[in-house]
């Protein structure tokens, strides 16, 4: 779950990073009176989940609350990216001397965590990387050690922090990696960390990335969940359990596991066609699962065929296609079913498809994958 | 010959008593696995259809000798339960939890490392392991696994991903290809055993004659897996790559992007492959086909 950059601060601020006073709102009042009471001058910032909105006039300096006033108004509404703007964050404008790049994640290939620090932050930390790799220092930590302030101090002196500042970051990168694991974060990043003229150190922003598995010990993200941004299909889905991308394509895709989805997708593409959505219903594809899959599909007004790829493991090929059956029963499909059955049972659950009295027109059946695709795409035509 | 499992291994189930490690347990036995025994706490003395509960790993191992645990609790109760199969002295274990924090597995991983270097996981969130006709620890439904020749040629299968381990299978057996080991090292963020481990362990198997591998976007352990093929796998292999066309899972910002440095996309993944000498297909059934040749290339 990618949080708000105000969510991001808010969660810092749990873990003792220092952060802008400020605060979030949806209306135009709302963002005159936290600059009221927390002093001018303010920055006005657009709260979207997309990078670029200060190029997009996202992000406005203000002096006095008419200024709050005119800004709001233009940023609240706005449109970055497809992205509408539905709330700005208000806080206090911050000088700034320098600016860092600060990060955690984990290393997958390593199996360890991973620190990358550098004196250059602020602009587009990828194109850093690439023109002068020696401008971030990455430094691996060991799950079970962690990061001692000394470890963070040294870190610093090798990204070529000046010293003036090396205890104000050494001091918030062991808070950030506090956050990152104890937070269990996916992505604890920020940038830019700046550096004031008064000497203190400070987070600008922040870019915070939950980990979804670890939601059972943390009751305080439910806040956050609330605001996750979902097109209606995906509301749909996700009221219905089901693991739903939505795509724009026009081939519905439903396959069990995500393995096989993924490789339903490759295989529509490979014949020349677009899948609508990525849908995993998982291993025990029932009627109940089934329905509510093919009800997500049939709200998505590009589909104009539906691919189902279900291979049989310990489900067997029998009770799938029962449940397929009873689906085409309970909802009013818009478009055409191509359906690929295959693994356990898969001749007892095609001989069920074929006499359930289904119109061919409504429902095909092909033994492999690449035939059904090629079905599917050409009814999609 | 077989790699981690065989008609020998014995097995307990950590949650035997549990609604999955009942049913893949007795599964797992009914298929011909020496399920020995189980574990759960508080339910010594207990049986479940004739096999033996115990209360700790530790009494367990004590009472039947199991080498082998198949984990089927809870995410909560998933990584106590893995270093409590460690520290009894289990040397192979298979978790097949879905949704353990990141953080608790990559806590998990590194204690294993530190402290018990003589246990192998496998997983989490994988289906299992299955060596056709000796042992099948996990969800796999065995009758889709076609057994070994005695005469070969044999193949091995490696897979990140759960239904495609099975379509993996089931492509060999249309085929009538004998399969001498099939692991699922499962997808989660930190797995206790990788490719390059079932890579190294397929090429030292003189019942393993050619190998598939599965691998999935993300990451870059296909990348590590060419370069390991590389250097040490002179067994012919075929390979499918899922996700081609998927959105992008997890934004990870900047981060992530630059820690993969160009590394996780199928393409480069599938580059990564052929450069190593592996023949790839563009999905699984033409993996499939591409073993097949390789296999008719070696009878």
């Amino acid at each position: 779950m990618d949080l708000f950059e105000y969510q991001g601060k808010q969660y810092f601020a749990r873990f003792g990073i220092p952060v802008s006073a400020g605060d979030v709102t949806e209306t135009v009042d709302g963002a005159v009176s936290i600059a009221e009471s927390i002093g001018y001058p303010v920055v006005i910032k657009a709260q979207v989940q997309v990078g670029g909105r200060g190029k997009a006039g996202g992000i406005q300096l203000a002096n006095d609350a008419a200024a709050v006033r005119t800004h709001a108004t233009n940023i609240l509404g706005m449109d970055i990216k497809g992205h509408v703007v539905k709330r700005v964050w208000v806080e206090r404008a911050s000088d700034i001397a320098e600016e860092y790049y600060a990060s955690y994640t984990l290393d997958r290939a390593a199996k360890a965590h991973l620190l990358m620090l550098s004196a250059q932050g602020g602009v587009d930390i990828e194109e850093v990387a690439e023109k002068d790799p020696t401008a971030i220092v990455k430094l691996h930590i060991n799950p079970i050690e962690g990061i001692s302030k000394d470890r963070a101090k040294q870190a610093a002196q090798e990204a070529r922090i000046p010293v003036a500042a090396l205890d104000g970051v050494a001091d918030i990168l062991v808070k950030l990696y506090d956050c990152f694991t104890a937070g269990d974060c996916d992505l604890a990043e920020i940038n830019p960390l700046i550096l004031k003229p008064t000497g203190e150190v400070h987070a600008l922003d922040a870019k915070v990335s939950l980990d979804a598995n670890a939601a059972f010990r943390h009751p305080e993200w439910d806040a956050f969940a609330a605001t996750v941004e979902l097109d209606d299909r995906e509301k749909l889905a996700r009221e219905k359990n089901l693991q739903y991308i939505g795509l724009d394509g026009s081939v519905g895709i439903i396959a069990n596991g995500a393995g096989l989805a993924m490789s339903t997708l490759d295989v529509v593409n490979q014949v020349g066609g677009t899948a609508a959505n990525f849908l995993d219903i998982g291993g025990g594809a029932n009627a109940e699962l089934m329905t509510a899959a093919l009800e997500v599909i049939n709200s998505d007004a590009n589909v104009r065929s539906i691919f189902i790829n279900i291979f049989g493991g310990i489900t067997r090929g029998e009770e799938v296609a029962k449940g397929i059956v009873e689906a085409v029963k309970r909802v009013n499909l818009r478009a055409p079913i191509v359906i690929r059955l295959d693994g356990t049972n898969a001749e007892e659950g095609r001989s069920i498809l074929a006499g359930a009295g289904i119109p061919d027109s409504q429902l095909t059946s092909r033994p492999t994958m690449l035939e059904a695709a090629k079905v599917a795409v050409e009814l999609a035509k | 010959m077989a790699i981690f499992v065989n008609e020998h291994t014995k097995v307990i189930v950590q949650g035997l008593t549990g609604g999955q490690g009942r049913f893949h347990g007795l599964r797992n036995r009914a298929y011909g696995t020496q399920v020995v025994g189980g574990v759960t706490p508080g339910k010594a003395g207990q049986d479940v259809e004739g096999i033996p509960v115990f209360d700790s790993v530790a009494d367990a191992v004590a009472a039947t000798g199991a080498t082998a645990s198949f984990i089927a609790v809870p995410p909560k109760a998933a990584p106590a339960a893995i270093l409590e199969a460690a520290q009894a002295g289990v040397e192979f274990v298979v978790c097949i939890t879905e949704g353990i924090p990141a953080q608790d597995e990559a806590r998990t991983y590194a204690t294993l490392q530190r402290d018990f270097p003589r246990t192998r996981l496998l997983g989490p969130n994988c289906p299992g392991i299955i060596s056709p006709g000796k042992c099948n620890i996990g969800i796999t439904a065995g009758e889709i696994a076609h057994l070994p020749s005695a005469s070969g040629p044999n193949v091995g299968i490696v897979s990140r991903s759960g239904t495609l381990t099975y379509q993996a299978l089931y492509e060999l057996k249309q085929q009538g290809i004998g399969v001498s080991t099939c692991v699922g090292i499962g997808g989660d963020p930190v797995p206790g055993t990788s490719f390059v481990d079932c890579l190294a362990q397929f090429q030292a198997d003189p019942e393993t004659h050619a190998i598939i591998m599965i691998g999935e976007i993300g990451g870059s352990a296909e990348e590590e897996a060419a370069e390991f093929i590389t250097k040490h796998v002179t067994k012919p292999m075929s390979a499918y790559i899922a996700g081609v066309t998927a959105p992008a899972g997890k934004k990870m910002g900047h981060a992530g992007a630059i820690v993969s440095g160009g590394k996780g996309t199928a393409q480069g993944k599938m580059d990564a492959l052929r450069a190593a000498g592996v023949r790839v297909g563009l999905n699984p059934t033409e993996a499939g086909a591409l073993m097949a040749e390789i296999v008719k290339g070696l009878r």
